[in-house]
């Protein structure tokens, strides 16, 4: 612990400065929710941290109300969504539904017109920029998957690590033994490291898509926003993906965006189903496809 | 726990490339001031004053190829004007060198023969301070540094690219060319700077000044081609590339790119004024021609002949293709353009990779032979 956090008042009202608390009717909204879990509420004070994620409430995003809408097209309709720390949550929805805005939202690439968006109890992701967003521990992987083809996979790696990437830091730099390790152990997680030394440009597109995911998880984002990662992969890399992503879980919270249902199933996470730009469904996959209202949207009219 | 700089640069050389290094600093350094000074010049092992100057003058340029390859072979950016900081690097020296006539110009006043000649009664202001030796260095580290600092910021911060700014650095280098050309900036104009007398009071034209010269370019060489080893191994280096494949994944995970293309951009600046600086006591006179758009482009078709992102390429471009001017411009004058144009079109057609690219191609194929050995698996973590 640092002096400044000392300097914090330990009650949940007074904030320090440049901190953004929750509005009323979140909190409220958390609180329900804190009700519901039983006995895990203690109703006790507790340190805010700035600049770090605040999980006391096991709650790492929480999207409210959310709208966005281009000339007029309504791509998100009052969205609302909770994801808890350590959750593995699947998003589906036809074409359109808007999951890629939803994403956009988060990660800050695109403001929403009304609803407030926090990641943790206290920050505030529609006042934050998307590098503040980054920084703040939010990793996003595009679908399609850009990786430095010229490096090695070894290099791609360290280049993603979270450190100090200012020109002078980079100039004296040198690789000591613990974050050696640790691209080491993301190696063995995301299965290189017998490429370590290739081309990442040699890899198979399976092998691309992992090593993006592990220059994610290099920078230490507490959530893995992933859109389609799985698309173009072969059934066995499908596999060994779910089962990467079922071991992240736990220690970080993952948000992916899938249409193959086979790969969703093997997660076996909670499911979210978007309808044009709203939650209709929620729950376990069984239960989601159950869903006459789901059914109606993925069957027709 | 940090390892001496000392020491990572010569990691970063690796052992053939130290004992490279060694081996030309005992050329260039002993050996051909030897053969010029100490062996009659009746001797078949005498190195003659016009080998000297050569030597020297291609590796001037040698030094630019290198700090070219930097920002073109690393990090992608194509200055087609980098003949300006070249240039300036050798007016900050010319106007020491000016100073050090002294009275013995042809009007025998204490003004360079230019100015008395448009009748200027003082130096004007910028010139003071030109008779110190030390403000010259300064001059020739600062000026071009500072050019190349404020255009390279608003052009990187504007996100300008490709070929785009390869147009707006011929433009610098022209309209720098024409604002020396007139008499009034005050640098000679047409004519520039010439009829040099002496450095720090030696004369210019003595042997032991020409040997020591060309050993000083000798030694900026070899410490130009450490310090770009040593840069494009750190991190620093590994960033640049990444700028150059995908610049915008780079900004995603944190790096911002401006600083990094901003930081090698002034270095190559200053890397070509220095190496300006050097060649203009060598070959006795700079004047506007060094900043023409032509000359600029010449530094890129070294770099591209002798093969990009290598640095050693660099150096050989370099010397192939001065080499081929010197004769060229004897033997045919008029045919030299004709033949560095076909040289740029063989080597896009034909050798994408330069001269070190077909010598890797060649070695390849040599040992083709020869089963190759299993892909090495990096870091016994298992």
């Amino acid at each position: 612990m640092r002096l400044r956090d000392f300097l914090v008042p330990p009650v949940f009202g007074i904030a320090p400065p440049g901190l953004v608390l929750p509005p009323p009717e979140l909190k409220a909204k958390l609180e329900e929710k804190e009700k519901s879990r039983e006995g895990v509420s203690t109703g006790m004070a507790h340190l805010v941290k700035p600049g770090e994620v605040d999980l006391s409430h096991g709650v790492i995003l929480y999207l409210e109300d959310i709208s966005v809408s281009f000339d007029g097209f309504k791509a998100l309709n009052s969205l609302s969504l909770a994801i808890d720390a350590g959750e593995l949550r699947c998003i589906i929805g036809p074409n359109g539904a808007g999951k890629t805005t939803m994403m956009d939202v988060i990660t800050g690439k695109t403001r929403p017109d009304s609803g407030s968006a926090f990641f943790g109890q206290t920050m505030n992701l529609k006042r934050m920029s998307e590098a503040e967003i980054a920084h703040s521990g939010i990793g996003r992987k595009f679908q399609k998957p850009t990786i430095f083809e010229q490096h090695s996979v070894f290099e791609n790696l360290e280049l993603a690590m979270k450190t100090d990437k200012r020109v002078r830091r980079s100039l004296f730099a040198e690789l000591d033994d613990t974050t050696r390790d640790r691209i080491a152990e993301t190696l063995r997680l995301i299965r290189l490291d017998t490429e370590a030394a290739r081309p990442a440009g040699l890899l198979s597109h399976g092998q691309k898509q992992w090593l993006e995911i592990g220059m994610l998880l290099m920078q230490e984002p507490k959530l893995l926003l992933l859109d389609e990662p799985v698309a173009g992969m072969t059934d066995e890399e499908t596999e060994r993906t779910a089962e990467l992503f079922k071991s992240l879980a736990g220690k970080h919270s993952l948000v992916v965006v899938e249409h193959d249902m086979a790969f969703i199933k093997q997660l076996g996470g909670k499911v979210t189903v978007l309808h044009e730009g709203s939650v209709i469904a929620e729950g376990g996959l069984e239960t989601v496809q159950n869903d006459p209202r789901v059914i109606e949207v993925y069957l027709g009219r | 726990m940090r390892t001496p700089l000392i020491i990572r640069f010569y990691r970063a050389l690796g052992p053939k490339g130290a004992a490279a290094l060694a081996v030309f600093a005992l050329l260039t350094l002993v050996l051909v001031p030897l053969l010029h000074l100490a062996v009659p010049k009746d001797s078949f092992f005498h190195v003659s004053d016009y080998t000297i100057t050569l030597g020297g003058k291609i590796m001037c340029y040698a030094i630019v190829a290198v700090a070219m390859d930097l920002i073109w072979g690393y990090a992608g950016i194509l200055s087609l004007g980098h003949g300006v900081f070249f240039a300036l690097g050798g007016y900050a020296f010319g106007m020491y060198l000016m100073r050090q006539i002294g009275r013995d110009g042809s009007y025998q006043s204490d003004l360079p023969d230019f100015m008395v000649f448009l009748d200027w009664k003082a130096l004007p202001w910028y010139w003071s301070g030109s008779d110190s030796f030390l403000w010259a260095v300064i001059l020739v580290l600062v000026v071009p540094a500072l050019l190349a600092f404020l255009f390279g910021y608003f052009a990187f911060r504007s996100r300008i690219k490709g070929v785009y700014f390869s147009i707006i650095t011929q433009a610098m280098t022209f309209a720098a060319m024409l604002f020396f050309f007139r008499n009034e900036t005050g640098f000679g104009g047409n004519n520039g700077f010439t009829d040099f007398k002496r450095i720090l009071g030696y004369s210019i034209t003595s042997p032991e000044m020409r040997v020591t010269l060309f050993a000083l370019s000798a030694l900026m060489l070899m410490a130009t081609l450490a310090l770009g080893r040593y840069l494009v191994t750190s991190r620093f280096g590994r960033v640049l590339a990444a700028v150059r494949d995908a610049e915008s994944r780079v900004m995603f995970i944190g790096y911002n790119p401006l600083w990094y293309k901003l930081a090698i951009w002034t270095l190559s600046a200053m890397l070509c004024a220095v190496a300006g600086a050097l060649y203009v006591p060598q070959v006795g006179i700079i004047n506007p021609g060094e900043m023409s758009p032509a000359n600029s482009i010449e530094i890129a078709i070294w770099v591209a002949v002798g093969g990009r992102a290598t640095l050693i390429g660099a150096v050989i471009g370099a010397v192939i293709v001065n080499l081929a001017k010197s004769f060229f411009t004897v033997a045919f004058p008029e045919y030299w353009l004709f033949f560095l144009g076909f040289l740029f079109i063989a080597v896009t057609l034909w050798l994408p990779d330069g001269v070190v690219g077909l010598w890797k191609r060649l070695r390849r194929s040599a040992s083709a032979e020869i089963p190759p050995s299993p892909p090495l698996s990096k870091g016994g973590d298992k």
